[in-house]
């Protein structure tokens, strides 16, 4: 089974980039493996680069990952519940990383927690640090996640889903504060997420993942205004809108996603496209240029673009 | 018949009886403590003084976050869990005197679409023995045959495949379980069902299609819904009249076209200008304004307003009265003196 199949996408600091796609696209994995934390067996990385400042990260050894993970990358989970070790206080898990890769010691990586926790907004931060996972609401448990992959400084945060598990209210709160913090200090993100609300607010760079590939990929302009892949489309035709007339009905986009383990020859949206033609079902689409950095992975593109402009 | 503690009477005046009626609904969960000898330290408030119509066809959507009881309301209606006060009734009787005959006959009324595909079905059950048991245990003349034809078209109805009879919750994917949900909802001609929260778990393309489905079978069989929602977006596609929850109690209610366009509560603004638009051009001429903090604990919750701590117009009476309903044309009841 091919869980990511030839993507390639880049982040420079202080960016936002979003990777959308609905579950089992192979969004997750392919955050995992630029930590390294993709298990192996069964996993397997069979070819491709991860270039983190210039250095490969899929030719580091064990010792030189591990140096990195949490320093120069971090990452924030989906689910602050079971991302958070339940039977160690937050001050414990908060400063085991700045113990180890910053040197600190007990008194200034408390300090350090501290004031990481009051930036993430949480009353009473010295308090907290006694505290234990349990004790705090799902809000709050994703602000110390986000805290935690601050500690260090990091370059680069990789954010899976940060925000699934949460209410919209807390939603926004946390994610402008993920905005603030990245504009401040210079970090890239990556946001792994399936919500095009979160994606138009908060990204510049879009990419669009499905059944492993990213089929469309450029600025988060450019993909809304010129959606130039079918599955695009059909993921933005499928969502209600607050800004749309309420009468309108959904569009929705039919079929299942396909079986990642039985993927065919052609492009594998192929089976649930409207445009899907005889080479859709041969082969596979390369990544072309639409315009500029803006690319999608369709053969028919231009059958695509004559239905949104009619 | 309006008590003191009665924050918000939501009542719709209308020619039409109402299907259901929520009358001061109050769910009091107790909160003890000790481990051999436990006494009651508190009550959480789940639920606290609700009132609403839900009238025959129309979808009602019930919104707020976490915590602020709009599942424990749909658990009411479905009798699955029993109210401290207040009552629910429905075509006029009171669902909590009913005799055993007459809960029969209620349950077979009213159904219910849960959230979550994966543990709602039994995963020791076909497909075909989860859609029809409900006709075995209600409709006990209909004989093998009639049950199959019956189960044939339940399947088709919810855009399934007659093949799927026979394989199990495991076997298939998010939206056909949840497909099987309905079509088990379904297998009796209900009137009413809750769906509680019943697209949120599934992706964006096949949520689309399961809102789809809701409200074609809507059209083709009359059925009125409570729709209980967290995605604002989804629940005004959806509903009719809209009703805003916030710490067990409403705080907005009223037509889904008047809330959202002109939405009077300071809690209902924060909520609609939280949820991002897709659409890049639009959200960044938005103006981003977040209300601060979190839902404060139901156990103790803030004195007067509940939303007070959190609500930026608040003002010193907000913190001691409890403020009164006001009604504003087209049925638009608010529950803030400020709005």
């Amino acid at each position: 089974m091919q869980a990511v199949n030839g993507i390639s996408y880049s982040v420079s600091s202080g960016e936002i980039v979003a990777i959308v796609g609905e579950s089992g696209s192979g969004k997750s994995v392919s955050a995992l493996t630029v930590l390294g934390l993709v298990q192996t067996p069964p996993g397997r990385i069979v070819n491709g680069k991860i270039l983190f400042d210039g250095s490969n990260l899929l030719t580091l050894d064990d010792q030189a990952i591990r140096d990195m993970r949490g320093r120069d990358i971090a990452m924030v989970f989906q689910e602050p519940m079971s991302s958070l070790n339940p039977v160690l206080s937050i001050g414990r898990q908060l400063t085991e990383s700045m113990k180890l890769h910053l040197g600190l010691d007990k008194v200034e990586a408390n300090n350090r927690a501290v004031e990481l926790l009051t930036m993430v907004g949480i009353s009473d931060p010295a308090g907290r640090l006694k505290q234990y996972p349990h004790q705090l609401s799902g809000g709050m448990r994703q602000r110390v996640m986000i805290a935690m992959a601050l500690s260090c400084k990091p370059k680069l945060i990789i954010a899976d889903e940060p925000t699934t598990a949460l209410d919209v209210t807390i939603q926004a709160q946390v994610l402008s504060l993920m905005q603030d913090l990245c504009k401040q200090m210079g970090v890239a993100l990556v946001l792994i997420t399936h919500n095009l609300g979160i994606v138009a607010r908060y990204a510049e760079q879009v990419n669009v993942m499905y059944a492993g590939r990213i089929v469309e990929a450029g600025s988060a302009l450019e993909v809304y205004a010129n959606p130039s892949h079918p599955y695009t489309v059909g993921l933005l035709n499928s969502v209600p809108r607050l800004d749309q007339d309420r009468g309108k009905p959904l569009d929705p986009i039919p079929g299942n996603p396909p079986d990642m383990a039985a993927l065919g020859a052609g492009c594998a949206f192929a089976a649930r496209c409207r445009f899907a033609g005889d080479r859709c079902q041969n082969e596979v689409p390369p990544l072309t240029s639409v315009d500029g950095s803006h690319q999608s992975a369709c053969w028919e593109i231009d059958a695509l673009h004559q239905e949104s402009a009619a | 018949m309006k008590t003191s503690n009665v924050a918000f009477d939501s009542r719709v005046v209308d020619d039409q009886a109402p299907l259901l009626t929520v009358d001061n609904l109050q769910v009091h969960f107790p909160v003890r403590e000790g481990i051999i000898i436990q006494k009651t330290v508190g009550h959480i408030k789940a639920v606290d003084g609700v009132s609403f119509d839900v009238r025959p066809g129309e979808t009602l959507g019930l919104v707020g976050e976490s915590g602020c009881g709009k599942t424990t309301i749909g658990r009411c209606l479905l009798k699955l869990e029993t109210p401290t006060g207040g009552q629910v009734q429905f075509k006029g009787s009171d669902i909590s005197k009913l005799n055993a005959d007459e809960m029969f006959s209620y349950r077979r009324q009213v159904q219910a679409v849960f959230q979550d595909p994966f543990s709602s079905l039994n995963p020791r059950m076909s497909v075909g023995d989860i859609v029809t048991e409900p006709i075995v245990i209600h409709d006990k003349k209909a004989d093998f045959v009639e049950r199959a034809h019956r189960l044939k078209d339940l399947l088709n109805t919810c855009g399934l495949p007659t093949n799927l009879a026979d394989r199990y919750p495991h076997e298939m994917s998010g939206g056909q379980r949840q497909r099987v949900g309905i079509a088990r909802a379904l297998a009796l001609r209900p009137e009413f069902i809750v769906c509680d929260e019943a697209v949120s778990a599934l992706d964006v393309s096949i949520q689309a299609q399961i809102i789809r489905l809701l409200e074609d079978l809507r059209a083709e069989f009359g059925l009125t819904y409570l729709f209980i929602g967290h995605d604002l977006s989804v629940v005004r596609h959806l509903c009719h009249r809209v009703a805003v929850m916030y710490l067990g109690k409403i705080v907005e209610i009223g037509e889904c076209d008047t809330i959202f366009q002109n939405p009077k509560h300071p809690y209902t603004q924060a909520l609609l200008t939280a949820v991002p638009i897709p659409d890049p051009e639009k959200e960044r001429a938005r103006a981003h304004t977040y209300i601060s903090g979190e839902v404060p604990s139901p156990m103790n919750p803030p004195s007067g307003c509940v939303f007070h701590p959190r609500c930026q117009l608040a003002e010193d009476s907000c913190k001691t009265q409890i403020p009164a309903q006001r009604d504003f044309p087209d049925g638009q009841k608010v529950a803030c003196p400020l709005s």
